[in-house]
């Protein structure tokens, strides 16, 4: 191990950290705002991945018929609720929200797929057209249970990254793909030492991305509400913040995020149907890391993970997944040390 | 009245009659993955096997049945499936698994309920442990052995090693360094990376800070252009050597310009079509070439499916030797095939020309491999 090298393993962990700090954010977003720990999320990473590997094909990705699918679920749920609670005025603005909305970057990836169009387009396209998925999903899934324990929301969202993953396998088929440079510029520092313009591109895009979620939560209304939700529902409640508007939000907004990170690792890792799951794994470690609530906290924990990953890969190889998940114990004793049970309290009140 | 009762005596007929030629059934439980992370390998498994029911699917007067479970890449799910299709299904041969410790797994239960096995990987297993198994893929120090001599006659004295975490590259190392010994080559790492592994960064640079005059891979399908791409990335110039078990489209497009020049062992079915036309397995190949574009309306072009279809033929050319009146599903049956397994002599197939004794699971020479070069997407014959 000299300077070189770990110079080098130092920037690999950073982009990796890039990734997971997104993908921590998302996590946290959810879990904060409706106790779910949102294991789809890595699966939403990867459609939109794979989805953009299609285009790059030149195929129309699957993608639009799983988005269409959910809509039509979520339309039923939705009409179906307010037709129970009479509410008969409300159905056309749900038809327009929940079968309106979803169905826009359908439309526009249909419009496009298959014809040679420029790849930055084809990013856009790949990253909206799974922003939908998390939203519908929630409501089809887990707006119905909104109230139940943490455990069973946890259940039931492992259950939904096993059916995303199965439909991943039979929409991509096992092969994995990999998508074009986004960039193909390089920095040099110093002698000999390089830096790839993606690598560059990833850790920017992380910043940039954190920067704006910091200054939607401190600055508007919307992350306003975000937060009192995720301080206290009930409290939100009681000040008028509909708890299914935020959560709705929350996942719109891990969704996007979501998208945003498969189209980021896709030039530079070979994503298959099933990659986005360790990663979401990773990111996971990271958030533990934050407690689960604590953004700044999520993001040290991040570039952490990633930084003993690169260079636990140069160490042992083979070892090196036990190495990241077993930073898991000394941060989960040292975390029971410091805070104070207040968590059962919590969950009392919301029922 | 009248009229329904013939009609029920006469469905009765139909059935015993149907009954009897099913009790003629051979029927051959195929466990591969279609799901999880080997399924890249297992579903062209899968297909070669679609194929090669198509090809022919009675022999001797027995009807061959086929009978396919998926394992989910899991070793414990291959090993339910196989006691599945021995106790449930009563078949009379078992071909599988795609993963290697998968096909471990429906070994054991193959040798513990006496049930012929035909292996479509390549499996460790020796001595009596083996008494009901073959396989028709190449041992892996026959493939490795053939990459060494070229690493020889290139001039390569060191070459480093990076290969999956599992028993494939177990498999893979000891191939290597038994026949690198041997011709005085030495491998300067033994790096190791997981299937689902996003980056190999950190072993790449150890292995080129070795300093090593070529590399070789132990990996497989499309996680194994991985390390391709990671040399590509820190400037690695040298010469690069893999196995057969990348040789697959999917590698190609995702390993894309990264494994120019890259030179592996194959089964001669990949390059079928380059091969002289007196080439013993050249004539069934292009035969199964052309089942398969019947059946898929695709192209082969991996060598997994091939495997599939070897043992299929494997199954077919015993079956026909087995001389014992002992009907198909019975214990007699399942001993008197295995015998005639273990009795196949110069059977030409897709991936070489089979020699089955008692004492070992290979079946294979030197017929059965040859050097192939990735040059700008398509693999090229190298002349031995």
């Amino acid at each position: 191990m000299n300077w070189d090298i770990a110079l080098i393993l130092g920037i690999d962990g950073l982009a990796s950290g890039a990734v997971y700090l997104l993908a921590g954010l998302g996590l946290v977003l959810v879990f904060s705002v409706t106790r779910v720990v949102f294991v789809p999320f890595g699966d939403i990473a990867a459609f939109s991945a794979l989805t953009l590997a299609a285009f790059e094909m030149g195929r129309t990705p699957p993608t639009i018929g799983l988005v269409l699918v959910l809509t039509v679920l979520a339309v039923l749920t939705e009409v179906g609720s307010l037709v129970r609670q009479r509410e008969w005025a409300r159905v056309p603005r749900a038809l327009l929200l929940w079968g309106g909305a979803p169905l826009l970057p359908c439309l526009l990836a249909w419009g496009v797929g298959g014809t040679s169009m420029s790849p930055a387009l084809q990013i856009v396209v790949s990253v909206l057209l799974v922003v939908p998925v998390a939203p519908l999903l929630a409501r089809v899934v887990l707006q119905p249970i909104a109230n139940a324990s943490a455990l069973v929301l946890l259940m039931v969202s492992l259950a939904l990254h096993f059916l995303l993953s199965g439909l991943g396998l039979m929409f991509f088929g096992p092969e994995g793909s990999r998508t074009q440079s986004l960039t193909n510029a390089s920095f040099t520092l110093g002698a000999g030492f390089n830096v790839s313009g993606q690598v560059a591109l990833m850790v920017a895009c992380a910043l940039v991305l954190s920067g704006l979620f910091f200054l939607m939560f401190e600055r508007t209304l919307m992350g306003k509400a975000l937060r009192a939700t995720a301080v206290n529902r009930v409290g939100a409640r009681l000040v008028g913040i509909r708890p299914a508007r935020t959560a709705l939000l929350a996942y719109g907004a891990s969704s996007l995020l979501a998208g945003f990170i498969g189209v980021l690792i896709a030039p530079v890792t070979t994503m298959y149907y099933d990659s986005g799951f360790i990663i979401g794994l990773k990111a996971f470690v990271a958030a533990i890391i934050g407690g689960l609530v604590s953004y700044p906290m999520t993001a040290v924990g991040a570039l952490a993970v990633g930084i003993v990953e690169s260079f636990a890969s140069f160490w042992s190889g083979a070892l090196k997944d036990v190495i990241v998940f077993s930073l898991l114990i000394p941060v989960l004793l040292l975390r029971s040390y410091l805070t104070y049970h207040s968590e059962e309290d919590e969950e009392e009140l919301d029922q | 009245m009248k009229f329904m009762r013939s009609l029920l005596a006469s469905s009765a007929v139909a059935l015993t009659l149907v009954g009897g030629v099913q009790a003629g059934e051979i029927k051959v439980g195929f466990i591969t993955s279609m799901s999880g992370p080997v399924s890249s390998i297992g579903i062209p498994y899968a297909k070669g096997m679609q194929a090669a029911t198509a090809y022919k699917a009675e022999v001797a007067g027995h009807k061959v049945r086929l009978i396919q479970l998926d394992d989910a890449s899991d070793p414990s799910t291959a090993a339910r499936n196989a006691r599945k299709l021995v106790e449930e299904e009563k078949v009379d041969l078992l071909i599988g698994s795609a993963g290697v410790p998968s096909a471990m797994a429906v070994a054991a239960v193959a040798r513990e309920s006496k049930t012929p096995m035909v292996g479509i990987s390549p499996l460790n297993i020796t001595g009596d442990d083996g008494a009901w198994i073959v396989t028709t893929a190449q041992p892996v120090p026959l493939m490795v052995s053939a990459v060494v001599d070229s690493m020889k006659k290139a001039g390569v004295k060191t070459v480093a090693y990076i290969g999956f975490s599992d028993s494939w590259g177990d498999l893979v190392y000891d191939g290597l360094t038994k026949s690198a010994d041997a011709a005085g080559i030495k491998v300067v790492t033994n790096e190791r990376y997981a299937r689902a592994d996003s980056s190999v960064a950190g072993q790449v640079l150890k292995m080129v800070a070795a300093r090593p005059d070529a590399v070789i891979t132990g990996g497989s399908g499309t996680p194994g252009a991985l390390p391709y791409l990671a040399l590509a990335e820190r400037g690695f110039k040298g010469p690069i050597y893999g196995t057969h078990a990348l040789i697959n489209p999917d590698f190609v497009r995702v390993a894309g310009p990264s494994a120019q020049g890259l030179l592996a062992p194959t089964g001669p079915i990949i390059v079928a079509d380059q091969l002289p036309a007196n080439y013993p397995t050249r004539k069934i190949s292009m035969d199964f070439r052309s089942v398969y574009q019947r059946v898929h309306n695709a192209p082969t072009t991996d060598g997994f499916s091939a495997y599939a279809f070897d043992a299929w033929l494997v199954m077919l050319d015993a079956a026909s030797r087995v001389t014992s009146k002992a009907e198909p599903g019975s214990a007699a049956y399942r001993a008197a095939l295995k015998d005639a397994i273990f009795a196949t002599k110069e059977l030409a197939g897709t991936h070489g020309v089979f020699n089955f004794k008692p004492g070992s699971i290979y079946g294979m020479d030197e017929r059965s491999r040859v050097i192939v070069k990735l040059d700008k997407g398509v693999w090229t014959l190298q002349q031995p």
